[in-house]
């Protein structure tokens, strides 16, 4: 029996059912559809969340004081004095992996310009954060190595500080503002990022030289966290290993102590937040997978329906020649077929729908290759799955009683 | 001695049925040579449907010898009787069994399509040939459902013809049809009889019978009559004598 002969009986037989073959088919269109545009919401809500942690730094990598116990009380990460300035030293010494590395101390606190003030948070760093946390400068210059050595009274202000002390549109380069009492000459204005994910302004900050920070406004001698950035984002986890390594031995801690410092990279922070996501992606998945395994039997039902009915139409087919395998192909075609046809029409709508969503609701809309091969696999093979008990049947029919069949 | 289409050797066929074996023929040998009209008679639960099942390769018989042109069908297994059937026998049945939907055309080159040697043109050819043999040549392009029962019936006689069988095997093939129709029907059984095919005709009705050249008789799975008729009614003759409806 040849295939094309076979394609044509069953084209044919469904030619007869246009119809029912349609209504079967939209079981399956609907599954297929569904599968794509719930997939294509999830990961574009998942892509929008990776793109604005992206923005927040490249390959970043910030080491945290932390994991210590005094007396059993665990101590909160910011009054904790175990990360010194030596510990940023040998990083920037030793470490092969990362092409740039800034200590970073933080005071909160009022900033005044004539009657405007306006709190904010002064960053103490060095030049290299800014290619860490991707930041740049708008007008005017950032500090030198000269002003981290001389401890200079500089600093670089964002727009949403600019914007509430110099509320007349007053160029701020040049002037001075207060800040704990010390007064500061801002050099350099930066360019602004807006509100990241979580709601926060990107722009309300301060920069000034680390060393400022700590003698000047904090009067400390440690660090309180440290930024470095892996060369690469795939050389991020040995970058973390090698930091690991070198503060370990820095704070001559032994094998069986725990570290007294937390690492984490972009990369965790962004599978931490993305891990919503991927949940309700999955859930969006699973149910869509439903209504596809729903489409999947509504082509069992329909095509053991379709064998019974046509009992006597199979007995004939026998009867003239046709084998056990004939009939078995032809059902099973019959059941793929409507199954592709779904598939694809499926396919089209679920992208259709994806766009749809996007410009209507303007949620973000991610279409994975993967995701569109994959449920129309998973059509195909519910066709031949949910197709092959009736066909079967079919072809194990006795054509003696089947083309009597009443 | 001309070689005999099908050749019964004391055929046996029994049933299970529940605890109980019935015997549905008990030993029935007969020989049948090419270009014979056979009409096969009994009344139900004589054992004629059995024999048609098993003359058609449908069936297999518990005990004794088939050899339908020269092949012996008892070991045969499902397939290559499907196969035998393609190639060897036509049949034609009470209620025509024509695919619904489907124009005379297509319902013709069925069997074919199960031929993978056969080419689409050549199928096609075919087709037509059959169809203009039966008197349809103006009705190719008919759905079976647009056409009345007597051409339904020849639709599926020219079924019958399209793989050039060494048999047609007729089960009460004017069973669902009018006076006139049958004899209409019985009319193209001859003409196809003159130009020598074999046919075997099961039928209840005595009356066909007159317009084959043999006859076999069956009651409680044996035969009980095996007659040659010398004198062959002419069907055209009686469909000549019938009143001519005017409707």
């Amino acid at each position: 029996m040849n295939f094309t002969n076979l394609f044509k009986i069953a084209l044919r037989a469904l030619g007869n059912n246009k119809f029912r073959g349609f209504l079967t088919m939209l079981g399956i269109i609907i599954g297929v559809a569904s599968v794509i545009t719930m997939l294509a919401i999830g990961q574009g809500s998942k892509k929008s969340i990776q793109s604005e942690i992206s923005e927040m730094g490249s390959n970043m990598i910030m080491i945290h004081p932390g994991n210590m116990e005094r007396g059993g009380v665990r101590q909160e990460a910011s009054s904790m004095q175990t990360l010194k300035l030596t510990d940023y030293q040998s990083i920037v010494n030793k470490a092969s992996y990362i092409s740039a590395c800034s200590p970073s101390v933080n005071s909160s606190g009022q900033f005044i310009y004539g009657a405007n003030n306006f709190p904010s948070t002064m960053n103490g760093i060095s030049e290299d954060y800014m290619e860490i946390r991707k930041i740049s400068v708008k007008d005017g210059e950032m500090f030198t190595e000269q002003d981290i050595l001389s401890s200079a009274k500089v600093c670089l202000v964002g727009k949403t500080v600019t914007d509430n002390l110099f509320p007349d549109g007053e160029n701020p380069i040049g002037k001075v503002i207060r800040f704990n009492k010390i007064p500061f000459k801002i050099i350099g204005t930066l360019v602004p990022k807006g509100y990241n994910s979580m709601g926060q302004d990107q722009d309300n900050l301060v920069l000034a030289p680390y060393t400022t920070v700590q003698k000047r406004v904090l009067a400390i001698t440690y660090i309180q966290s440290i930024y470095a950035s892996a060369i690469t984002e795939a050389m991020t986890e040995k970058a973390t290993e090698e930091i690991t390594e070198i503060l370990r031995s820095n704070h001559k801690l032994k094998e069986t102590d725990e570290d007294d410092f937390s690492i984490r990279s972009q990369e965790e922070l962004s599978s931490m937040l993305t891990s919503t996501t991927d949940m309700m992606t999955i859930l969006l998945a699973c149910i869509a997978g439903i209504s596809l395994l729903v489409g999947g039997i509504g082509i069992m039902n329909i095509m053991y329906v379709s064998v019974t009915e046509r009992t006597r139409e199979i007995g004939l087919r026998m009867s003239v020649g046709a084998r056990g395998i004939d009939i078995l192909s032809q059902f099973l075609i019959e059941a793929i077929l409507i199954s592709i046809t779904g598939g694809l029409i499926g396919v089209v709508i679920g992208i259709g729908s994806s766009f749809f969503v996007n410009a209507v609701l303007s949620w973000p809309v991610y279409i994975q290759p993967y995701s569109v091969i994959l449920s129309f696999a998973v059509c195909t093979i519910t066709g031949i799955f949910f197709g092959w008990y009736p066909a079967k049947k079919a072809s194990e029919l006795d054509p003696i009683d089947a083309i009597r069949y009443e | 001695m001309e070689k005999p289409i099908i050749q019964l050797e004391n055929i046996q066929r029994d049933f299970i049925v529940g605890s109980e074996t019935v015997h549905a023929l008990r030993g029935v040998t007969f020989s049948i040579f090419p270009g014979e009209f056979v009409t096969i008679m009994g009344t139900s639960g004589s054992g004629k449907s059995t024999l048609l099942n098993t003359l058609g390769c449908l069936d297999t018989p518990s005990d004794g010898e088939y050899y339908l042109d020269g092949y012996s069908v008892r070991q045969m297994g499902k397939n290559e009787r499907a196969r035998l059937r393609n190639n060897k026998i036509g049949f034609v049945f009470q209620s025509y069994n024509l695919l619904p939907k489907t124009n005379a055309l297509e319902n013709v080159e069925l069997p074919l399509m199960y031929n993978p040697n056969v080419s689409a043109k050549f199928r096609k050819e075919k087709a037509l040939q059959a169809l203009n043999a039966v008197g349809l040549a103006d009705r190719v392009y008919h759905k079976s459902n647009q056409m009345s029962g007597g051409q339904q019936q020849r639709v599926a006689i020219a079924r019958a013809l399209v793989n050039d069988p060494v048999l047609i095997l007729a089960d009460e093939a004017t069973g669902n049809l009018d006076t006139r129709t049958s004899v209409e029907i019985l009319v193209l059984f001859q003409k196809l009889h003159q130009a020598g095919r074999t046919i075997i005709f099961v039928t209840h009705n005595p009356e066909i019978a007159t317009y084959s050249s043999r006859n076999i008789v069956l009651k409680d799975g044996r035969i009980i009559e095996d007659k040659y008729n010398q004198h062959i009614e002419s069907a055209q003759k009686a469909l000549d004598l019938l009143p001519v409806m005017n409707d």
